[in-house]
């Protein structure tokens, strides 16, 4: 089976982000480090390559990003995949969702993998479940928010939350299957790892190398538009109730619960 | 090409969602303003009448595809995408939860759209939607539009509220064909409860309580607040350190975040490390003894005074209330 | 309650135990060719030298193997601890990169103007002409943290490697030479147990080990200890914490203050000041440097920067601005006499501010460090050229004495001292010293190590302020801003005696600008003579004040800590 691992490098947490008011888009200079998320379904990946269940033979890591993106695939690689591709373009600069799902679906298309694992969400977009679109696009079953994967006979046993509690869903391979970061605690690379991510073949590929329409990506393929941007609403100052006679106080927070219906 | 396609979610007693309910009544209003009708979808053997219900929230039509099976994403991105296409809605609206962002971001890929997450308000400008989402933490808010139709919009958890209109929708049977891939997922069990580790991030509401409840013991007082409004125990990353209570409450810049309807705090400093965890739960109300707390800057209600003294009798008053 | 000091109550803490033989399998262990601890300006530049110099030099290349040149950085990135005012000094920057033209410097802008005030509670009154040793006419505004990003990928472009997110936690040493250093575990927990994914760390063995760790050099005052190389005096500190500010109008000076709000007594012993920096067109910083030979327990440097934005003086600089950054690090003052006596030993070598290579009048530190870094680079080409097995580095600590390292720090050897006999005094006397270039009045005027000072309870903290948030802050929200997002269940890397007089406790709550430390609720009032001490090592954002005042900072795991990225 081959794995391909979806990471993407996104500012670090600490970093504070800002919008680039020119571009609309997100400053990413500073700081920037593998996503969290994606440390999960890394560790994932490994987790069923070294439990036996089903033999693996590669564990790819795969990213589309600038140039900097690299970094993100050193350190997949250091934490065990076996090698990285990077799909790196200009042409990309500003996709939206919908274009980056196209675009991630191609790059894993010429990879043919058995099962995609991503993290749940990025710190950057804030988007969520950008697997469903690519799984669409690759026409395989897909599933979010798993918190656990049990392999047997090329299916694969996942829970995941949901609205309504815990749900039990049986998959069929090959699928792309989105992690949440209850899974797993993601293992710390050796140094060894570390040293040794550089010499781990990185495969460079461009939209054309893929066969990536270059109208349907970037920020002339996108279909949704970031039209301005404004601070949110702000908040009203709040009231403040002093307790001299608790009943007299306990009666009014009621009443303020029951004002907005909380009771 | 024109109106709204609503997707309601229900559970297996055939319960509308809140959050569907919301966004059919949103639909219901935006369609007023750019023309076409709202309409629902629904799948799965719902009966007549409880389709024809949504049509008190709003709904004009409700699709409903018998066969198709509810839980599970793919299934239903094919149900919507053929009542999309054929019926040329400009528009798919989500109540938001884990189903609405799954099969909006496959109708994403299946409709070639644009699709905007987390909304918390939708505009009209020129006869098309600007959805307004926000981003960095809720740091700032972007108006986004759409480019082409159809758009997809998923909302945030409650950001469209139910509103009862009076009227039934006209319930629609659609024959859906299933993709081939939209089968290789079967739903084994669905909607486990698992009580010991209540997912505090589903909770409507939560009772934090940090240092100010001064030992262990004290989190009695914040469960049996929680049990009398329905809601989870949530905590600061100072008493889990202390051990006084389990770090799957945890909420924080280390811990979970959550946006519930009513957070509770008692006793809770409202230090910047666990602001960021809650400060988007539509109603803080603090209680705490020290009027300087930090929590009081930004609660919706402050209450300056004993927690021990308030939280017990507040408990009781809530109880009586509810009967 | 009596005076007491810190010193009287020892951390639980023993050199040895970082110091120890490579423990892994011969064919588990990482070789590198030069092993350099510390992403800073020390480490990095002498990198970045011994890697231009390994240009020319294509057999020892070879000789030192896969990986020639590594930096192992306990920091996200190499950066991301670093913290300063500062005002460099471009010489080291000038030899390194000779060929970069000054724009491309990862600098704000050349110092054109020099102010410095002295502050009472609401005026400002110039000094002028500014003392000497403030005169910073021709240095270069910049932030170590930008710095330490440019050196770091200057450094992997040459062909480093970079081992950030990796603490050195051991000081590998078999027959009293320096082999390497042992790398620090990951994934333990609380109790120091083994989480579920504990990493083990690794011996890195090295032909030369550069140890270029900072203010608080975890392996390299061990190494004083093992090698007995201390210097004549102790080591001793000033505390800094720093904020980054958003402003509206530009700042056209540097500017210095001292006064308001340290206390001029003797008897307080508040030496420092502040400084305020421009960083560009839209920023300006602002920090405040005391001695942490204060005796009064309640003092906190963080607590009273905050006091210092609402003078009406410095208020007006940062009006209607934002606050963007904030952090806290020591600097090391006992200068001169506080250098170790030897500056290399068989296959180690020590470099910048871990070897006291500051000069506290002027305010220097970041050139020096560079400049010894490129001194320890020069040394291990020449010595591994002509004996590849040489652990014999004793070239560097004479290069360093002939240099300008050794000169300045000489002549200002003692104006540190003075201050301890209170602002006029020590003032009168430090200038003194200066005019006369550290004749007068000539000899040793012997330091002693901060934790040795008694403290007492008194009134410092009277005159904080409560924050605004606006313009004044608390230490949690500060921390926050740092970047610091430290696991919770991160294992305790401090180390200090919890149960100890009131007056030592309440030294460290006040003093550490991270509220790690925290006296329990209960005991605040209870009036007894001994308090405990709990700690939240999770806050931590290592600047090293605990080592000063009696505990000691050891290192957390790799990656933790604070994040600066314009400090």
């Amino acid at each position: 089976m081959k794995i391909c691992v979806l990471v993407k490098e996104v500012p670090d947490a600490a970093v504070q982000k800002r919008i680039d008011p020119n571009t609309m888009r997100l400053d990413r200079g500073g700081e920037k480090n593998l996503n969290p998320f994606d440390t999960h379904a890394l560790e994932a990946a490994m987790q069923i390559k070294e439990g036996g269940a089903i033999p693996v033979e590669e564990v790819v890591a795969v990213t589309m990003g600038p140039s900097s993106a690299v970094r993100a695939l050193h350190k997949a690689v250091a934490l065990g995949a076996d090698r990285s591709v990077h799909l790196s373009d200009d042409a990309l600069a500003g996709s939206d969702v919908c274009a980056t799902g196209y675009a991630l679906a191609k790059v894993l298309e010429s990879e043919s993998p058995d099962l995609v694992l991503l993290g749940q969400q990025s710190d950057d977009g804030e988007c969520y479940t950008i697997g469903a679109v690519v799984a669409d696009h690759l026409k395989m079953p897909s599933l979010t928010q798993v918190i656990q994967i049990d392999v047997s006979d090329g299916k694969l046993r996942c829970e995941r939350q949901a609205e309504y509690g815990y749900d039990t869903v049986e998959i069929e391979l090959p699928a792309v299957i989105s992690v949440g970061d209850a899974i797993n605690e993601p293992r710390y690379p050796s140094l060894k790892a570390i040293m040794g991510a550089k010499k781990k073949p990185l495969d460079s590929k461009a939209t054309g190398d893929v066969g990536i329409d270059a109208g349907q990506v970037g920020e002339g393929g996108s279909k949704t538009k970031v039209l301005a941007l404004n601070p949110p609403p702000a908040k009203e100052a709040g009231e403040i109730i002093e307790d001299e006679d608790t009943n007299e106080t306990v009666e009014k927070i009621v009443a303020w619960l029951d004002e907005r219906k909380l009771i | 090409m024109a109106g709204i396609l609503v997707y309601a979610l229900h559970d297996d007693e055939g319960n509308f969602n809140k959050n569907s309910l919301g966004a059919i009544s949103e639909a219901a209003k935006l369609a007023g303003e750019v023309g076409g009708e709202a309409a629902a979808l629904v799948v799965g053997e719902v009966a007549d009448d409880a389709c024809a219900s949504l049509g008190n929230y709003g709904a004009a039509k409700v699709y409903r595809a018998k066969s198709v099976p509810e839980g599970l994403a793919q299934p239903i991105i094919d149900a919507m995408a053929k009542v999309i296409q054929e019926q040329g809605f400009s528009y798919a609206l989500f109540g938001g939860g884990l189903l609405g962002f799954e099969i909006g971001a496959g109708l994403t890929a299946r409709l070639g759209a644009g699709v905007t997450m987390e909304v918390t308000a939708v505009k009209v400008d020129g006869g098309k939607l600007i959805v307004e989402r926000p981003i960095l933490q809720d740091s700032e808010v972007a108006d986004v539009g759409y480019v082409s139709e159809p758009g997809i919009i998923i909302g945030r958890l409650n950001a469209f509220d139910a509103k009862e209109s009076g009227g039934t929708a006209e319930v629609v049977d659609v024959d859906v064909e299933l993709s081939e891939w939209s089968s290789k997922a079967k739903l084994v069990q669905r909607g486990e409860q698992r009580g010991a580790d209540v997912n505090i991030e589903d909770a409507d509401i939560l009772v934090g309580g940090g240092r100010g409840l001064g030992a262990k013991e004290g989190f009695e007082l914040c469960e049996q607040l929680a049990d009398s409004m329905g809601g989870a125990v949530a905590a600061t990353r100072a008493v889990v350190d202390a051990g006084w209570y389990p770090y799957a409450a945890q909420i924080g810049q280390t811990g979970k975040t959550v946006a519930p309807k009513l957070y509770l705090a008692a006793g809770v400093s409202g230090a910047i490390q666990h602001k960021v965890g809650m400060q988007n739960s539509e109603n803080i109300l603090a209680i705490n003894k020290d009027p300087n707390a930090p929590i009081f800057e930004f609660s919706d209600l402050g209450v300056v005074g004993d927690l021990h003294k308030i939280v017990p009798k507040l408990t009781e008053a809530i109880k009586a209330k509810k009967g | 309650m009596p005076a007491v000091a810190p010193a009287e109550f020892p951390p639980p803490f023993d050199s040895n135990d970082v110091i120890g033989p490579p423990t892994d399998a011969p064919e588990d262990r990482i070789e590198v060719g030069v092993a350099i601890v510390g992403g800073g300006p020390a480490g990095l530049a002498c990198a970045n030298k011994l890697l231009q110099l390994l240009e020319d030099e294509p057999e020892l290349t070879e000789k030192l193997g896969e990986v020639p040149v590594a930096v192992i950085e306990k920091g996200k990135v190499a950066g991301a601890h670093l913290l300063s005012g500062a005002n460099m000094k471009p010489s080291a920057m000038e030899e390194l990169f000779p060929d970069l033209p000054k724009e491309d410097w990862p600098v704000y802008q050349e110092v054109e103007k020099d102010a410095v005030y002295v502050l009472t509670k609401n005026k400002a009154f110039p000094l002028k002409p500014p003392p000497p040793g403030f005169k910073n006419h021709g240095n270069y505004v910049t932030s170590v943290a930008k710095l330490g990003r440019f050196l770091g990928e200057k450094a992997e472009e040459a062909g480093a490697y970079i081992l950030s997110e990796t603490a050195a936690t051991k000081l590998l040493v078999e027959d009293r030479i320096v082999k390497g250093v042992r790398s620090g575990d990951r994934g333990r927990g609380k109790e120091g147990e083994e989480l579920a994914n504990f990493e083990p760390g690794s011996d890195v063995v090295a032909k030369a080990t550069v140890l270029a760790e900072g203010t608080v050099g975890h392996l390299t005052y061990a190494a004083y200890d093992y090698f007995d190389m201390h210097g004549a005096d102790p080591m001793r500190w000033e505390l800094g914490v720093k904020e980054v500010w958003e402003v509206k109008e530009p700042l056209d000076r540097v500017i210095h203050t001292m006064g308001w709000p340290l206390r001029k007594s003797p008897r307080f012993n508040e030496f420092g000041g502040t400084f305020i920096y421009p960083m560009g067109e839209d920023k300006i910083c602002i920090g405040l440097v005391v001695g942490l030979d204060y005796t009064d327990a309640t003092f906190s440097c963080h607590d009273a920067l905050q006091l210092i934005k609402t003078h009406p003086f410095i208020a007006k600089l940062i009006e209607g601005g934002k606050r963007v950054a904030w952090g806290a690090k020591t600097i090391p003052s006992g200068g001169y006499f506080a250098m170790p006596k030897r500056l290399a030993v068989p296959g180690m070598m020590v470099a910048g501010d871990a070897a006291s290579m500051v000069n506290i009048p002027t305010l220097k530190g970041v050139h020096y460090a560079m400049h010894a870094g490129m001194y320890a680079a020069e040394t291990i080409v020449e010595a591994l050229k002509k004996d590849p097995d040489s652990v014999n580095f004793e070239a560097y600590d004479e290069r360093v004495r002939k240099s300008m390292i050794e000169k300045d720090l000489k002549e200002s050897r003692n104006m540190r001292q003075p201050f301890s006999k209170g602002f006029f005094m020590g003032g009168a006397i430090a200038s003194a010293m200066t005019v006369t270039k550290g004749n007068f009045p000539g000899g040793h005027w012997k330091q002693e190590h901060d934790s040795e000072i008694e403290v007492e309870l008194g009134k410092a903290a009277d005159m904080y302020v409560k924050p605004d948030n606006e313009v004044t802050f608390n230490k949690l929200d500060s921390v926050f801003l740092s970047g610091n997002a430290t696991r919770d269940d991160a294992p305790n890397h401090v180390r200090i005696q919890t149960h100890v007089p009131r007056e030592i406790a309440q030294t460290w709550v006040s003093m550490c600008p991270a509220q790690v430390y925290e006296i329990p609720e209960d005991q605040l009032e209870s009036g007894t003579a001994e308090v405990d001490v709990h700690v939240t090592a999770s806050n931590c954002v290592q600047c090293g004040a605990i080592t000063a005042k009696g505990g000691r900072l050891t290192l957390p795991e790799g990656g933790d800590g604070p994040l600066y990225q314009e400090t």
